[in-house]
C-alpha cells in the first residue's frame, strides 16, 4: 500500500544505532522544522474552528428562537420575520436540474472518453476541453447563463427563472462530473473488461454489467460532492438571474409557472444578508450559513463514508 | 478430425445485425454527451466575445484609462480592476503558498497515519466550505481582528481582508495538489537519501521537494488561477460596490474583475444603467476567462511534466 513512506518507526535495534551515531543530542533543528509544518496545519484548524464558532455564536440563538419558522418563512426586508424557505426551495430545484441534466450527460461523456474513445486528436481535444471547462471561474458560467439561458433562450426559460439558474448550474458542474466519473472508471481493472469480452459480451454489455457496477461507489461519491459544490455556488446565480432582494411566492401556481418564475437560493440569501449593515441581518445570515453548512457537511460526510465503505483495492 | 475440404467458411463473429446496431446507437449517444463539452466551450467563447466586441466597438476608448472603474458613469478604467485583482490574489498567495506547502510536506513526509486521519478531513472540510461563507467569515472575523488593527482605519471593507479570505479559500487546494505531487515521488529516492545519511528534513526539502517541483509549481499556479477567479469573498469584503477609485493600498476598498461583474449584476437586481454597462460585463468576463485559461494551461503543462518524469 502506498502509505506513509517517510515516517520511520525505529525498532529498538535501530534506535540503538541512531544513538550510537547521533549521541543523545536532541536534534533541535529537526524539531523546529517539524513544529513549523505542524503549526501551519494548526492555523488551518484554528481558522475552521473560529469560523464554526463565530457562525454558531451568531446564528444559533436565531435558529433556536425562531425554529421552523426561520426555515420556512419567505425573504423579507424585516430581519425579524425573514426566513430561508424560498432559498431552500430554490436550492433544491437547482439540485434537481443538476441531477437530471449534469449527471446523465456527464457520466455519459466520461463513459465515452474512458471506454469508447481511441487516442485520437479529437479525443485529446475533448479531454482538453473538459479540463479547461473545469478551470473556468464560476462567474464566467454566470455570464454564459445570462447570455444564453436568460436572454437568448428567454422565451423558453422565462428569463430570470429557476430554469435559467438550474441550467447554468448544470453546465457549471458538468466538467466536474465528467472528471470524477472518468477517474472511477479508470480505477476498474482492465481484466474485468477482458473477462466480459472473453465470454462474448458486447462493449455496452461489459460496461453496463461489469464496469459501471464496480465504478458505481466512486461515481456516487463524486456525485454527492458535486451536489455539495452546487449548493454553495453563488456567483453564477447572481448573474443568471437569482433574486437577491425579496419576492413574493404566490401560492397555488402550477409547476411550469414556478419553474419559469423568479427564484433565489440559500447562498444568494446569505450573500444578500451579510452585506446588510445591521447586526440583526448579520445574525440571520449566520443562521442561514448554519443551515447551508449542515447540508454541505452532511453531504461531505456521506461521501467520505461511502468512499471508505466501498473503497476497493485491486 | 475436420478435413480441410469440408471446413465451414469464415465464421461471422460480429453477432447479429440488431445487436450491432444497438451498440452503434449507444456509442453515438455517449459520443454526443462527450460533445457537449465542446458545445459549452463554444457557447462560452461566443457569448463572451460577442458582447465584448460590441462593448469595444462602441466605447470611447479614452474611458478605458481613467481614474477608476465606474461603469454606471461611463468610466471603465481596466487598470483599477486588474490592480485590485492582483493585490488581492497576491495577498491570497502570500497566505496560501506557505500554509499549503507546509501542510503538504507535513502530510506527505511527516504525519503518522493517525495524524493524517485527523488533519486530512480538516483540509477537506475547509475545501468544502462555500466561498460565500468564507466571505462572511472574512467580514465578521478576519477584518476586525487582523486587518483593522494592522491598518488602523475604521472601515471593515478592505482588499486586505478579501485577500486573507481568498488565501484561506485556496490553501486546501494548494495543499492537496502539492501533496499529490510529493506522494508520487518514488520511495527509492527517499531511501537513497537516508542511505547517504541525510535526515528527514534534508530528505524532504532537498530530495522530495525538488523531485516534485513541477507538481508544486502547478499547485501554486492553480491556486493563483482560483484566486483570480474568486468572486464571493471579494464581493462581500472588498467593499467598493458601485465602483472604485484606482488604488493598490490593501487597507482600502478595491474592486476586482469578478467583483465588478457581481456589482453590475446586483446594483438594481438587473443589469441596467449606462447602455454600455451590460456589454462591459462581458468584456471584463472575457479578460478574466483568458487570464485563468492561460494559467490553467500552464499549470497543466507542469503537471504533465512531473507525471512523465516519474
Amino acid at each position: 500500500m502506498a502509505g506513509q513512506p517517510a515516517t520511520v518507526r525505529l525498532s529498538p535495534a535501530q534506535e540503538a544505532v541512531r544513538r550510537a551515531l547521533e549521541g543523545n543530542r536532541f536534534n533541535v533543528g529537526q524539531l523546529w522544522f517539524q513544529l513549523l509544518l505542524l503549526g501551519s496545519l494548526l492555523v488551518v484548524f484554528v481558522v475552521l474552528i473560529t469560523l464554526l464558532l463565530d457562525v454558531l455564536q451568531l446564528g444559533l440563538p436565531v435558529l433556536l428562537e425562531r425554529g421552523v419558522d426561520f426555515l420556512t418563512a419567505g425573504t423579507s426586508s424585516n430581519a425579524d420575520i425573514a426566513g430561508i424557505g424560498q432559498g431552500i426551495f430554490g436550492s433544491l430545484l437547482i439540485i434537481m436540474f443538476v441531477a437530471m441534466l449534469a449527471f446523465p450527460i456527464g457520466i455519459g461523456a466520461a463513459i465515452y472518453l474512458e471506454e469508447y474513445a481511441y487516442d485520437t486528436r479529437l479525443t485529446r481535444f475533448l479531454n482538453a476541453s473538459v479540463r479547461n471547462l473545469a478551470g473556468v471561474p464560476a462567474i464566467v458560467y454566470g455570464l454564459l447563463g445570462l447570455a444564453v439561458f436568460v436572454i437568448f433562450l428567454g422565451p423558453l426559460t422565462g428569463g430570470r427563472s429557476v430554469i435559467a439558474g438550474g441550467l447554468t448550474m448544470g453546465v457549471l458542474v458538468l466538467p466536474i462530473v465528467v472528471i470524477t466519473t472518468a477517474e472511477s472508471l479508470r480505477a476498474v481493472p482492465q481484466s474485468i473488461r477482458e473477462a466480459g469480452y472473453g465470454v462474448g459480451a458486447t462493449k455496452w454489455q461489459v460496461i453496463r454489467s461489469h464496469v459501471l457496477p464496480y465504478a458505481a461507489p466512486g461515481i456516487l461519491t463524486g456525485s454527492i460532492l458535486t451536489i455539495a459544490r452546487a449548493i454553495g455556488e453563488t456567483a453564477p446565480l447572481i448573474l443568471a438571474g437569482g433574486v437577491l432582494g425579496g419576492f413574493a411566492t404566490r401560492p397555488g401556481t402550477g409547476a411550469v409557472e414556478t419553474l419559469q418564475g423568479p427564484y433565489t437560493a440559500l447562498p444568494l440569501i446569505i450573500f444578500n444578508w451579510s452585506r446588510q449593515p445591521s447586526d440583526t441581518f448579520r445574525e440571520i445570515a449566520a443562521a442561514a450559513i448554519i443551515a447551508l453548512l449542515v447540508f454541505i457537511l452532511l453531504l461531505n460526510a456521506t461521501a467520505i463514508y461511502l468512499r471508505n465503505r466501498f473503497e476497493r483495492r485491486w | 478430425m475436420i478435413g480441410a475440404g469440408n471446413a465451414p467458411g469464415p465464421m461471422d463473429l460480429r453477432g447479429s445485425v440488431a445487436r450491432r446496431r444497438r451498440e452503434a446507437i449507444i456509442r453515438g449517444l455517449f459520443m454526443a454527451a462527450a460533445g457537449t463539452s465542446i458545445l459549452i466551450s463554444l457557447l462560452i467563447i461566443a457569448s463572451l466575445v460577442g458582447e465584448a466586441w460590441s462593448f469595444l466597438s462602441r466605447v470611447d476608448l479614452s474611458t478605458l484609462v481613467s481614474d477608476g472603474w465606474f461603469p454606471r458613469r461611463g468610466r471603465y478604467d481596466l487598470a483599477t480592476l486588474i490592480s485590485g485583482t492582483l493585490v488581492i490574489s497576491a495577498i491570497g498567495m502570500v497566505v496560501a503558498a506557505p500554509l499549503g506547502l507546509a501542510a503538504a510536506i507535513y502530510l506527505s513526509e511527516y504525519a503518522s497515519p493517525r495524524r493524517r486521519r485527523f488533519f486530512k478531513p480538516i483540509l477537506e472540510t475547509l475545501a468544502g466550505v462555500p466561498s460565500v461563507v468564507l466571505g462572511f467569515y472574512a467580514l465578521a472575523v478576519l477584518a476586525p481582528t487582523i486587518i483593522q488593527p494592522l491598518c488602523g482605519n475604521n472601515s471593515l471593507f478592505s482588499m486586505g481582508a478579501a485577500g486573507l479570505g481568498v488565501g484561506i479559500l485556496i490553501t486546501p487546494l494548494v495543499a492537496s495538489v502539492a501533496e499529490d505531487a510529493m506522494h508520487a515521488v518514488p520511495l527509492s529516492l527517499r531511501e537513497a537519501s537516508y542511505g547517504l545519511g541525510a535526515r528527514q528534513r534534508s530528505t524532504s526539502l532537498r530530495v522530495v521537494v525538488p523531485a516534485a517541483v513541477s507538481g508544486i509549481v502547478a499547485a501554486l499556479i492553480l491556486g493563483l488561477s482560483r484566486a483570480i477567479g474568486e468572486t464571493m469573498i471579494v464581493a462581500i469584503v472588498a467593499g467598493a460596490v458601485g465602483g472604485s477609485q484606482f488604488t493598490i493600498n490593501p487597507c482600502y476598498p478595491g474592486q476586482t474583475m469578478t467583483a465588478a461583474m457581481t456589482a453590475l449584476a446586483t446594483g438594481s437586481d438587473q443589469v441596467r444603467g449606462d447602455a454600455l454597462a451590460f456589454p462591459s460585463l462581458f468584456f471584463v468576463g472575457l479578460v478574466l476567462f483568458l487570464v485563468t485559461l492561460t494559467l490553467n494551461v500552464v499549470s497543466e503543462r507542469f503537471v504533465r511534466r512531473y507525471r512523465r518524469a516519474i
